[in-house]
Formats: C-alpha cells, sequence, structure tokens
C-alpha cells in the first residue's frame, strides 16, 4: 500500500516535473505569454484610468475603488484562466507531440495524471500572476491598505479545488473529439468570462446569464477576492464563501474524473487517442 | 500470476468509418464498420520472442493496442499475466512497456528528460542517470546525445532511445510494433543485437510486430502471419517453412495469401 502511494506520489510530480521540462524548452513563446499578460491587465488599468474622460464621475464614483475593482478581475481571470487553460491542454499538447498512448498507458491512476498537470499549472499559474502583479501595482501605484491578506489566501486556495475540477472537465473536450475538442475548450473559458462577473457585477447580466453566473465558481472566487482585498473581509467572513467554494470542488472534481473516465473509455471504444489530426 | 504470458479468447475488433462514395454529394457520408481484428484466439507462454507478420491492416496494430490497454474489445477476453486488458487495466499495465513505429516523445525535451519521466510513471526513478547512461551505450548511442533535444537526433538514434525507454521501465511483456521500420540497415541490426542480448539474460515476452520477414525469421521463437484480421499460420519459423515447402517466410506469406508483403492501410478509426 505504501509502495502503491510511492509509486503514485512519484508520477504525480513526475507529471508536473515534465510540464516544467517542457516550458523550459519553450522559454520563448513564455516570455510572449507573460508580456501579453501584462499589458492586458495594465490595459484594464489604463481603461479605468480613462473612465473619467468618458463621462464616469460624480460624487459617488470612486475611481480609485474602480480601477482596483477591474484589476482585481484581471488579474484574477488572468490567473483562473492560465490554470484552467493549462491543464484543459495538457491532453491536446500530448495530441500534438504524439505521446498521448505512452502517457495512458503508463501505469498510474488516472486521478494521478490529471492532480499532477493541475499541480504544475496552479504552481506557474501564480508564478506569473504574481509577476503581473508586481508590474501592475508599480505602474498604477494599487492602494491595499484595506486588504484583509489572510482572507485573501483563504479565498485563493478555496479557489483552487473546483477550479481543478473545472479544469479537468475541460480537458475531457479533446479526449471527445481530437479534431474540434481544443476549439470547444475556448468556447467554455469564453463563457466563464462572461458569466462569472469579472469585470461588472452579475446584476448587470440578462437573467440566464446571471444564473449560469450563479453555478460558476470563478464568480464566488471573485466576489470574495475583492471582499478582501478592497473591503477587508477577514478569514472568518469569508467563512461562507470559503465552503460554497469546497463544496463546489467537492461535487466537480468527482463528477470530472468520472466524466475523464468514461470518454477515455469511449476513446478507447471508438480508437480515439490513436488520431492526432 | 499465470504461466501464460497472453491468453486471447475470442477477441475482436472493428471500427466504424464515415466514407464517401465516389460521385456522391459530399454531405452523403455512409458509416461502415470495417473489421480490424476477427474472434482470435491466442496464447503466448511467458519468455521467447513471438513474432507477428502481415502488412498494414492486417490487425497486428490493433492487437497490439488491445494488449497496451489503449483499445477495448468488441468482443472476447484478452489477459495479460492472468490480468483483464480492461477490467484490471492498471495491473497489466505495470508489466507492459511498448514501442512504436513512430518514436513517442517530447520532441523537444532531452532523452534524459524523457526518461526520467518515464521513470517517475513506471516508479523507477532510483539511480535513473547512470541506468540511463548504460542503456543508451549498450545501443550503441554516444553519450553527447543525453542531453539534446529528442528533434535534433536522427530517426534511428530516436528509436534506440524509445527501445532504451522500455528497458529503463523493466517490463515482462515487451510490446514491439515494427521498431525497425523506417531505420537504415546499421541501425536496423543494432536494434536486433539489442533485442537478442536483452533475451539473453532477462526473463522477459517479446510481441514482436514486422513485416520484414528476415528479421522475424532471426528473431522470433514463433510466428504468427496474420492479413485481413485473421491468423493464418501459427508455428516457428523453421516448421513453417518445412510445412509450406519453402525457402523463406516471405514464401510462406505467398504461398498462404497469393500475395507479397505489400503496404495497405489500416482502417481508419472514427474521427469525431
Amino acid at each position: 500500500m505504501i509502495g502503491v502511494r510511492r509509486r503514485e506520489l512519484g508520477a504525480l510530480f513526475g507529471f508536473a516535473e515534465r510540464q516544467l521540462y517542457v516550458y523550459k524548452r519553450y522559454w520563448v513563446w513564455e516570455v510572449v505569454w507573460l508580456f501579453y499578460s501584462i499589458v492586458s491587465v495594465l490595459s484594464i488599468g489604463f481603461l479605468a484610468s480613462g473612465l473619467g474622460t468618458l463621462g464616469a464621475g460624480g460624487a459617488a464614483f470612486d475611481f480609485r475603488r474602480a480601477q482596483l475593482y477591474l484589476l482585481i478581475g484581471a488579474l484574477l481571470w488572468g490567473y483562473l484562466s492560465l490554470v484552467f487553460m493549462e491543464a484543459a491542454y495538457a491532453i491536446a499538447w500530448e495530441r500534438w507531440e504524439g505521446t498521448i498512448e505512452y502517457t495512458f498507458m503508463a501505469p498510474v491512476r488516472r486521478l494521478t495524471h490529471l492532480m499532477g498537470i493541475c499541480l504544475f499549472a496552479i504552481g506557474y499559474g501564480l508564478a506569473r500572476t504574481l509577476i503581473v502583479l508586481i508590474a501592475a501595482v508599480a505602474i498604477f501605484n494599487l492602494d491595499f491598505s484595506h486588504a484583509n491578506l489572510l482572507g485573501t489566501l483563504a479565498i485563493l486556495a478555496a479557489s483552487i479545488v473546483p477550479l481543478i475540477g473545472l479544469a479537468i472537465l475541460t480537458s475531457v473536450l479533446p479526449l471527445l473529439s481530437p479534431q474540434k475538442g481544443e476549439q470547444m475548450s475556448f468556447a467554455v473559458q469564453g463563457f466563464l468570462l462572461l458569466v462569472s462577473g469579472v469585470y461588472y457585477p452579475l446584476s448587470v447580466l440578462p437573467l440566464p446569464l446571471q444564473l449560469a453566473g450563479v453555478v460558476s465558481p470563478l464568480t464566488y472566487s471573485l466576489a470574495g477576492m475583492r471582499r478582501s482585498l478592497l473591503d477587508g473581509a477577514g478569514v472568518g467572513e469569508q467563512l461562507p464563501t470559503v465552503a460554497v467554494l469546497l463544496a463546489m470542488g467537492a461535487v466537480l472534481i468527482p463528477v470530472s474524473v468520472l466524466a475523464f473516465t468514461w470518454a477515455e473509455n469511449r476513446a478507447k471504444r471508438l480508437g480515439l487517442l490513436k488520431r492526432s489530426g | 500470476m499465470s504461466t501464460a504470458a497472453i491468453e486471447i479468447d475470442g477477441v475482436r475488433k472493428s471500427f466504424r468509418v464515415r466514407e464517401r462514395e465516389s460521385g456522391a454529394p459530399w454531405w452523403r457520408r455512409e458509416s461502415k464498420d470495417k473489421v480490424a481484428l476477427h474472434e482470435l484466439d491466442l496464447t503466448v507462454d511467458r519468455g521467447g520472442v513471438t513474432g507477428i507478420l502481415g502488412p498494414n491492416g492486417s490487425g497486428k496494430s490493433t492487437l497490439i493496442r488491445i494488449l497496451a490497454t489503449l483499445l477495448t474489445p468488441d468482443a472476447g477476453v484478452a489477459r495479460v499475466f492472468g490480468w483483464d486488458v480492461v477490467t484490471e487495466a492498471l495491473q497489466v499495465r505495470r508489466h507492459v512497456n511498448r514501442v512504436s513505429v513512430e518514436a513517442a516523445f517530447f520532441k523537444e525535451l532531452s532523452p534524459w528528460e524523457n526518461m526520467v519521466y518515464a521513470a517517475r510513471l513506471y516508479g523507477s526513478s532510483g539511480g535513473t542517470r547512470r541506468r540511463v547512461v548504460e542503456i543508451l551505450e549498450l545501443l550503441g548511442l554516444p553519450r553527447d546525445v543525453i542531453d539534446q533535444p529528442m528533434k535534433h537526433l536522427s530517426r534511428g538514434q530516436q528509436q534506440k532511445v524509445a527501445i532504451a525507454r522500455s528497458f529503463l521501465t523493466a517490463p515482462s511483456l515487451l510490446l514491439m510494433d515494427e521498431p525497425t521500420t523506417g531505420l537504415d540497415p546499421r541501425s536496423k541490426k543494432e536494434v536486433q543485437t539489442v533485442l537478442e542480448t536483452l533475451r539473453a539474460e532477462r526473463e522477459i515476452t517479446v510481441l514482436l510486430c514486422t513485416h520484414d520477414m528476415d528479421e522475424a525469421a532471426a528473431l522470433c521463437d514463433r510466428v504468427l502471419m496474420m492479413d485481413g484480421g485473421r491468423v493464418l499460420a501459427d508455428d516457428s519459423p523453421a516448421q513453417l517453412r518445412f510445412r509450406y515447402d519453402a525457402a523463406s517466410l516471405e514464401a510462406v506469406f505467398m504461398h498462404l495469401t497469393g500475395k507479397t508483403l505489400e503496404e495497405e492501410d489500416e482502417p481508419a478509426q472514427v474521427a469525431q
């Protein structure tokens, strides 16, 4: 039993380490993506800076708060979408490289495989977001004096759980369709951006989209982060949001692993693992 | 564990393909089932090299993929060392490795990085660097290729790394799907020599798919000749030549099928 656990742990680390090797080789691309992330977040910050010239104003309008609101959305979306897509793309990447069959016939539980991919994606996402955050703080002189760090970290940690479930669920798509799965992953990501309150409160959305936003874990991550960073909500005040995120994760992870197992079995029945096109 | 390395009982596999008949409009496609493997019964004892000979489309790769737990049979049962390839796939995978015609690697990574990855997946990472160097030298690869990206290696070198990777994980059953196809004669000979060495040194069962009749005659204790998803003959190379009064395995195949081992397409698999 201990031997099996050690082997699974070794494999878990092996998947994360493999991703690290791949990223080291593609470091130029990573520099380009990092630049793109920084530019995207800064654009949102400058958009907020320009709101005054676009007519937003009045006594009730708090420019600094609006800027922080948008930047938190941009930063957190950058992190969540990166983790989400890294994990989702892990399967598509194996198709491009032609290694998918080798990985799928390895003596490793599928949960270990998927968790290993997510482990790297979370670490990488945090590192990249930290760099973007430093750039944003330096340029916009952001004021986090009201922020509650522990409350923020509690939400960030809890957000990882449903995020893993969502990422695994999306990685099912390239298994279902070798040719269209990747594009479908983008569609899912885009829909989450629309309904999760990244740049606006859910209340501005039409009712059907609001309902979709209510079941998106990213909605709770974003709302929780804003409460801690803008209003100083501590761990105690964040417990209900943490509970919602963990509950969503407790449902999403088993469901996503089951969905992945079903898709893997289907791919083996139809002979889809072999195809790379 | 079972005394047999492989037990196959009534295994059948077909793939659904969508085809457009000549002259039909582009939207009119019909789905058809193409049988890759007809009902197959086979037992392979532990140890030795069993060759599977046949042209492309004969069902060799389908059989290998079923045993590697990468395809689910439509009917029948396949067992590796007594474990069912469908219901006990994880147990099967612990004892099996596969070398395929396409060297399945992360091409940007080095042989070392690819082999560390393999070692971690198979739980054999202790003292890996020394073992990797040993195995690569055994295969005649220069020491300096170990840290170069795979994409800079020749096709023959990549294939040797693939074989080295399979040795690293110490499988009890090695599935080799045309491992020397596309290699130059020298690389082919080196790979064959390594296989002979491995066979002499270790308790390993090898299933070798090939359309190289000379390779099969030189390496295999037993040969199955396949065509159209069916086994046409099953015996030792010498017995096959004797039974069909043929000078070579190529002649035996000609006698059985009326054709040479020419290229034919594998049954296309459904695209979603």
